[in-house]
């Protein structure tokens, strides 16, 4: 009985012990949104990944906790007179998490192997601003040291560009510029991204990764500022069940929801209003228009469908997380540009926007007689779809054009865009860098698939072409607002609202700033107990 | 009997490969490829991607080439989870799947024939009433409202068990009973009827005619015979416990199998739905086959030819 008692007293104790440690060790817990296709950055392509990446890796500059570009694994900088030659200075204590320096000579190994054919990276394209990678990624070039990327010495890196690119600071935040350990790489191959095998620069290691439930994350004691870094371990869970994260939350067994079911926002605005946190995001929801072919063609039928669309009512009433109304293509809050551009029609009254409408429609040869008939696609999800149903009973009543729905699961949606066999078509983007480049470039002839309508204006890519190679920054700015306007003015698509992110932020969660981009790496951040 | 054994499994290679085939050609039919997504590719590097793996080829190639890498257990590598091939994936998910499969059906067999049973012994009576109108509720009520409900109540709530997650074991009680909820309610209507049936019949009134007590009528001669439906629907309810389970896995957040048939087809991960065809294809055959051998255990009637 004695001896029973000392068991159970020695197991309560050794219990209390772990349980304290398990406490004592702060712990953030992310509801991800999205199971990673992969953890090697150079074949990631979406949002949830690079949280995951962007706190293993540290490309040469990076993300403050409100999304601004600080200095990264470089730390100084200088760029040619003409902006295509910029040298970095890498930081002198920079290292992997094995011990080794981080070198120029990293970054060079890794710009070389994003561009390999072999390797078919999703997202390579991206870095075609660095000179002679769009023609060795495309198989025209197969001397890969043509690539822009130079390592001056161990610790000086050298790009060239193809022309200025504005924005190539920012881009150089992205997972698909970041630096890779050439020494185990090169090694390990592929299997280089296994926990115990792979090697960081970031302010976390990898410890352990399941899929189809969780990758997990430890502090890296060998990061250049790891003195600041107050969370010990990350847990990312890959489910895209929002409702059950949000459950989960409420729980107290999730420290951060990256998302939430837009069915339930007026639950929890209601019942979580210190939790949750709505903030302007980088990206359009907009529905593109076939351009090329069918009734859309003419620019008249796609002004007027695009007036009487009640931006107010759909943000209001139907997606209802204070999206912001969109009458430009450009987001309002973007960097490297001015005011945000809107219709010249944004700001009349509702009944003059209909007189309007209806007087183009006439003049495109419908009317009562003959209704316009056409087909509203979008990708299967409830609020895609209650958003179309609102669209198509407002064409219907101001104009009497007769839409029919056509809903397809999102690959074969965006399969039937590629192949221009739509009229309407639902789409969104969102930045993938900080710079109105990035959206107007949707509608350059040249851009080929994400130009989805396969909208085609001479002028509009001239003047994109011109603010390629425009250095200075308020020039480039006007030159590109002028594309915008051709863009808007043509209705090349149909601008519906600015995203918002959703966050759930745990009240012990600190150092969690709103931002634009929607980017909040775990070293700025803290748990505190209440 | 091991000569039994054997045909069965010989005759079930033409299955698999029936299945494989028509699984092989419907992926492909399906519009939509895997590269397909809202942010389009540059052509170049989707020639990469389609040369990577092979679907620059023609169809028969790709076939041929699968059915070499299955005939040597390379079920390829996972068109979505890059860092994975199929067979890893499967092997990392099965072991979860496999034992939320069996857990959920001993439970359910052994609950459900044990209120079955009563329910029988006390054919219209307020017990067996309130246990059948119970069931009907449980097959009634589908997965995707139960485990959501229970979540709710016992872990949002109440605060008794987690709502989620993985490794640890209070996670595993809620969707244990959220998956067998349903399964008690189908075996215990199963023993229910069959045990009327049985206890009708001529040899169940011969032990009673010899005096027999009620509990060794039972235990020697009714168990037995009507436990025969059960059995039957035991194979396929265990093969499909581990791919079914899509629902609770995703509702609990569990890194077993089932939400790979789902996720692979919506991904038009070619490799990774096919590997799941040829597994579940195998396991209806083995379930199925240790059933037979377990009729020929129970039912002196079944004889091995």
């Amino acid at each position: 009985m004695v001896k029973f008692r000392s068991l159970a007293l020695a197991l309560g104790l050794s219990t209390a012990l772990v349980s304290g440690f398990a406490q004592a060790q702060m712990t953030l817990r992310v509801a991800n949104m999205g199971e990673p296709d992969t953890l090697d950055p150079q074949n990631m392509s979406g949002t949830w990944e690079n949280r995951i990446a962007g706190d293993l890796f540290l490309g040469l500059t990076t993300e403050a906790a409100d999304g601004t570009v600080i200095p990264g694994t470089a730390e100084s900088w200088s760029i040619s007179a003409d902006g295509t030659v910029y040298t970095f200075k890498l930081r002198a204590d920079a290292t992997w998490s094995d011990g080794t320096p981080v070198t120029a000579e990293d970054f060079v190994f890794a710009y070389r192997r994003i561009m390999d054919p072999k390797r078919a990276a999703k997202y390579a394209s991206l870095l075609y601003p660095i000179k002679g990678t769009e023609e060795v990624n495309s198989g025209k070039e197969t001397d890969f040291t043509k690539i822009g990327a130079k390592a001056i010495d161990a610790k000086t890196l050298e790009i060239t560009l193809k022309e200025p690119t504005p924005y190539f600071l920012e881009l150089l935040t992205h997972y698909t510029s970041f630096p890779l350990p050439k020494h185990v790489v090169e090694k390990a191959g592929n299997d280089w991204v296994k926990p115990g095998t792979m090697v960081t620069n970031g302010a976390y290691m990898l410890s352990a990764y399941t899929p189809n439930d969780k990758v997990e994350l430890v502090k890296n004691p060998k990061f250049y500022d790891a003195k600041n870094v107050k969370i010990e371990k990350v847990i990312f869970t890959g489910n895209e069940d929002r409702t059950e994260m949000e459950k989960r939350f409420r729980a107290g067994e999730m420290d951060l929801v990256t998302d939430i079911n837009p069915a339930r926002i007026d639950t929890l605005t209601r019942e979580l209003p210190n939790e949750l946190k709505i903030a302007p995001y980088l990206g359009l929801y907009y529905y593109t228009f076939n351009s090329a072919n069918g009734p859309t063609k003419d620019p008249k039928v796609r002004k007027a469908l695009s007036m009487v669309v009640d931006r107010d009512i759909i943000t209001q009433k139907v997606s209802k997380a204070g999206e912001i109304p969109a009458f430009g293509i450009v987001p309002p809050g973007i960097s490297n540009y001015g005011q945000a551009l809107k219709t010249d029609w944004a700001d009349k009254p509702k009944a003059e926007r209909v007189a309007m409408a209806k007087k183009l429609m006439e003049e495109a040869g419908y009317g009562p007689g003959k209704p316009l008939k056409l087909e509203l696609s979008y990708n299967t999800s409830e609020g895609h779809k209650n958003i179309a149903i609102a669209v198509q009973s407002m064409w219907k009543q101001e104009l009497g054009v007769e839409a029919e729905l056509v809903n397809r699961d999102v690959k074969v949606h965006y399969n039937t865009l590629r192949d221009g066999n739509f009229q309407v078509g639902r789409a969104g983007w969102i930045a993938d860098y900080n710079d109105p480049q990035n959206f107007l470039y949707l509608l350059e002839t040249r851009t080929g698939s994400n130009n989805y309508g396969k909208f085609s204006n001479a002028d509009y890519d001239k003047l994109m072409l011109e603010a390629g190679t425009t250095v200075d920054l308020k020039k480039r700015a006007e030159i590109m607002a002028k594309a915008e306007r051709i863009g808007i003015d043509q209705d090349a698509l149909m601008p519906i609202y600015f995203y918002v992110s959703k966050n759930l932020v745990s009240q012990k969660l600190k150092g969690f700033v709103s931002n634009t981009k929607d980017i909040h790496r775990s070293r700025w951040m803290e748990i505190v107990a209440n | 009997m091991s000569r039994f054994v054997l045909n069965r499994l010989f005759s079930a290679v033409p299955t698999l490969f029936i299945a494989i085939a028509i699984a092989f050609f419907m992926m492909r039919v399906a519009p939509g490829g895997p590269f397909d997504s809202d942010r389009q590719l540059a052509p170049a590097i989707e020639a990469n991607l389609r040369k990577a793996y092979h679907l620059d080829e023609p169809l028969y190639m790709q076939f041929g080439r699968y059915l070499v890498g299955l005939a040597q257990g390379d079920f390829g590598p996972s068109f979505k989870y890059q860092d994975f091939t199929v067979g890893q994936l499967i092997m990392k998910g099965l072991p979860i799947s496999l034992s939320l499969a069996l857990g959920s059906v001993l439970i359910a067999t052994t609950a459900g024939i044990l209120i079955g049973m009563i329910a029988a012994f006390r054919q219209n009576s307020r017990i067996d009433h309130v246990a059948m109108a119970g069931a009907m509720a449980g097959i009634a009520i589908p997965n995707f409202v139960m485990a959501p409900l229970l979540t709710l109540l016992l872990g949002v709530h109440l605060g008794w068990l987690p709502v989620g997650g993985w490794g640890k074991p209070e996670q595993v009680i809620l969707p244990l009973f959220a998956l067998a909820l349903p399964k008690i309610a189908y075996v215990a209507r199963l023993t229910r009827a069959s045990t009327i049936e049985v206890l009708r019949s001529n040899f169940i009134r011969t032990a009673r005619s010899k005096g027999l007590p009620n509990r060794l009528i039972l235990a020697r001669h009714a168990l037995k015979a009507s436990l025969m439906p059960v059995v039957s629907y035991l194979g396929p309810a265990t093969a499909s416990a581990i791919v079914s389970a899509v629902v609770i896995e995703s509702i609990f957040g569990i890194p077993g199998i089932g939400r790979y048939f789902v996720l692979g087809a919506l991904n038009r991960d070619y490799t990774l739905v096919m590997g799941m065809v040829v597994l579940y294809a195998a396991l209806i055959l083995l379930f199925n086959l240790l059933v037979d051998l377990l009729y020929g255990l129970l039912d002196p009637k079944v004889r091995f030819e």
